[in-house]
């Protein structure tokens, strides 16, 4: 936009001064440029005038009825401290300043810093696991610039955790680095990138291109920095999402220290690859989404390497090694929304990683609004997952799952929420509860609490029986800027 | 196919008849519009009309504002968000809208993008940023709290004049201006009112006060509209919203900063893969 042209566009404005009579002005904007309550709030105060804006969106003071109030004045009698939002049509030395006059601020950095205890009450399993406290602290800053017209987008997002006990969960990781152009109908991001794909609650089966980052909690929910170029077609019918990845990330384990780990450590730094270009073997993705009424639509392929690993015991027996082999995979994921009722379902065929198979999840939530009379919201959610990978696949704990939960969210101004779910598999007994609860702390601090039970059987070839004595409360306090 | 509608008149029927018939017809459409003019549903619709008329041809606009929460005691609490509209394609839909919230931090990048619809379900979508997650949510919860404020989500999202039968009352003054005052009936479901009445002036057409009546017929909340300004000469908007809540004593008041019309806001940027590109 071209400065001089928005004092002409005043032009207008001001020729229409007093073109109604019905306009309340008895107010202004501030620094940050917000409305700001005039002084006289009485019946009879829209008869009062303030000003208008002008078409490029401008607030143009109107000449005030007294013809000894200077709009300066005016402003000032409305109660706002500060007018540089203001024209002054004299040239009073009142100018446009950027920023202010289009509320529009190209950098913003988000984020939190945060402290994390967790507690293991159950003697470790294994010999090197620690016990008792793990404590750790937590960085994640968000940096973003965009151009006024919007079509260039940045963004920088690194993550650090130090962990008193476990070395291998001090580390950081790149979650974003990137750039986006961002066309009529399409946008283009290169750089280091996360998605998200699919509906279902209990686990993420479709979302296959960010590397879950497993030292930092067992629900791979969070996930690594991903480099990848990805274009994303945006038409009637529908969004086409094109992604060419390499740059492998192997996920990340906890250490021989760390609690949540297979009997063995697992060497992140020891990898085994199908391919030879290891890391750079290149990859492809193609992804489909689409609403359709009720229902919205997702589709995906992708080729490339699995992000799951199998596990190769080391020569001397003392170690595993991730082994990642090259897949192919198409998937699924549905939800159809009908008043209350969410109904969900996740689907992948896989080629690669044993025999072929298929997995799923489907499920249901429904929530209660305003629950128990007041302005809570409860939901609840049931979920089937199935797994149809043989033995020379990566491991998974759900073959033949049911997940059930609730979700309780107080709808209060500290956003207080709870939830609570478990995962049973009926063929071994064996279950994993979990709850969580969040509320914030004035306006930047946010405390979590979060508890995992591994419950059932722990004998051989359980789904747990790694994890059996691995139960844990986790308290987690952040201040977010 | 088989004509399933009835034939418009017995063949039997002579031309004087239906000539007759004709000339009722064609008188009684003449003075129909006499009788909607004094029948008060009538009325009432052309009330809300003209004045959602008056915002015909927007196109799109951007506004950010401050909404401050006020418990009975006097307790506040801040939160900033903006709001991007684009405006309906026809009658026959609503306005496509997302909200973005930039704090309390800890929400910051979190938005809702809602397609309304006239009588069916407004279709809805949250974004959360952490996970880059979006989700298709219920549209169900229209009296539910819109993050914890007085304002209800069918009080931001339900403002299409085809959700609604309206009937006039009376013409008053209000807050020094001439306003028609309309009563305006929930036609969509799971609404968490029986009514509202709404205070619209007769010059410019805008609202200017609203009463919200709760599922008992009680006088449930307060909205008033203060601090209008005009944009581009024709589209007026309000910059201060106070919304009362008479049985909790609560309040919460929307200080809007100044919008941006023509800000180039496309339907490519309303769609649910689109939120992955708020910041």
């Amino acid at each position: 936009m071209i400065k001089p042209l928005r004092h002409l566009l005043l032009i207008p404005a001001i020729a229409a001064l007093g073109a109604s009579a019905q306009e309340d002005g008895g107010g202004a904007f501030d620094a940050d440029g917000f409305f700001v309550p005039g002084s006289d709030e009485a019946p009879g105060a829209g008869g009062e005038r303030g000003g208008e804006f002008d078409a490029d969106g401008f607030f143009a003071p109107e000449g005030d009825t007294d013809p000894g109030t200077t709009p300066t004045d005016a402003a000032d009698a409305a109660g706002a401290p500060d007018d540089e939002l203001f024209a002054e049509p004299e040239g009073g030395g009142l100018r446009f300043d950027d920023d202010l006059a289009d509320e529009f601020r190209p950098w913003k950095l988000g984020g939190y810093v945060g402290a994390e205890a967790r507690w293991f009450f159950e003697d470790a399993r294994y010999p090197d696991q620690l016990d008792g406290f793990q404590p750790s602290l937590l960085l994640q800053p968000e940096l973003s610039f965009e151009t006024r017209d919007g079509r260039h987008q940045f963004r920088l997002t690194p993550f650090f955790r130090y962990d008193a006990q476990d070395s291998q969960r001090t580390h950081f990781d790149l979650r974003e680095a990137n750039w986006r152009l961002v066309g009529d109908g399409w946008d283009l991001l290169a750089g280091v990138g996360k998605v998200y794909w699919g509906v279902a609650e209990s686990r993420h089966l479709v979302d296959v291109i960010n590397q879950v980052d497993a030292v930092e909690d067992i629900d791979e929910e969070d996930k690594l920095g991903q480099p990848m170029l990805n274009l994303n077609l945006t038409r009637d019918w529908g969004t086409l999402g094109l992604f060419a990845m390499t740059g492998f990330r192997e996920r990340s384990f906890p250490g021989a220290g760390g609690r949540l780990r297979p009997g063995l450590p697992v060497r992140d730094d020891d990898a085994i690859f199908e391919s030879g270009l290891e890391h750079w073997y290149p990859e492809f993705a193609l992804r489909y989404q689409h609403t359709l009424g009720g229902f919205d639509i997702g589709a995906h392929y992708f080729h490339g390497t699995g992000r799951e690993p199998t596990f190769v015991p080391s020569a001397d027996g003392t170690f595993l090694r991730p082994r990642y082999e090259i897949i192919n995979q198409v998937g699924l994921d549905l939800q159809y929304t009908k008043d209350a009722w969410l109904w969900k379902l996740e689907a992948i065929g896989r080629e690669g990683h044993g025999s072929p198979f298929l997995a799923s999840v489907a499920g249901v939530e429904y929530t209660f609004f305003g629950a128990f009379g007041g302005s809570a919201d409860l939901g609840l959610l049931f979920e089937h997952l199935y797994d149809g990978r043989d033995a020379d696949a990566p491991p998974t704990a759900f073959d033949n799952d049911l997940f059930a939960g609730a979700r309780l969210a107080l709808n209060d101004t500290q956003d207080t929420s709870l939830l609570a779910g478990a995962i049973f598999d009926p063929s071994d007994s064996t279950a994993a509860i979990l709850l969580e609860a969040e509320r914030r702390l004035g306006d930047r601090w946010k405390v979590e609490l979060e508890a995992r039970v591994f419950a059932g059987p722990a004998d051989e070839g359980s789904a747990y029986r790694d994890l059996a004595e691995d139960s844990f409360v986790a308290l987690r306090l952040t201040r977010h800027f | 196919m088989k004509n399933p509608y009835p034939h418009p008149h017995p063949p039997s029927l002579t031309l004087a008849v239906s000539a007759a018939i004709t000339i009722a017809l064609v008188v009684g459409l003449a003075l129909a519009p006499l009788a909607r003019a004094a029948d008060p549903r009538a009325k009432g619709y052309a009330i809300a009309e003209a004045s959602d008329n008056s915002d015909n041809g927007f196109g799109d606009s951007a506004v950010k504002l401050k909404m401050i929460l006020k418990t009975s005691a006097g307790r506040t609490t801040e939160r900033v968000l903006e709001i991007r509209t684009l405006e309906r394609e026809n009658a026959g839909v609503g306005d496509k809208s997302v909200v973005v919230f930039s704090s309390p931090a800890d929400i910051g990048g979190t938005a809702l993008l809602s397609h309304a619809k006239l009588v069916t379900p407004d279709d809805q979508w949250l974004y959360l940023p952490a996970l880059k997650r979006v989700k298709r949510i219920s549209s169900k919860n229209k009296s539910g709290p819109f993050v914890g404020s007085e304002f209800a989500f069918e009080d931001f999202t339900a403002l299409e004049l085809g959700k609604f039968d309206y009937k006039y009352l009376r013409s008053e003054t209000f807050a020094g201006l001439a306003c028609n005052v309309i009563e305006r009936y929930p036609k969509y479901q799971y609404s968490g009112y029986t009514k509202s009445v709404g205070w619209i002036d007769q010059a410019d057409k805008q609202l200017r006060k609203v009463d919200f009546y709760d599922r008992k017929g009680e006088l449930l909340k307060t909205l008033t509209f203060k601090g209008y300004k005009r944009y581009a000469g024709k589209y007026w908007r309000p910059h201060q919203l106070e919304m009362v809540n008479h049985q909790t004593g609560k309040s919460t008041v929307l200080l809007y900063a100044k919008y941006q019309f023509g800000a180039g806001l496309r339907g490519a940027d309303f769609v649910s893969t689109a939120l992955t590109r708020t910041r």
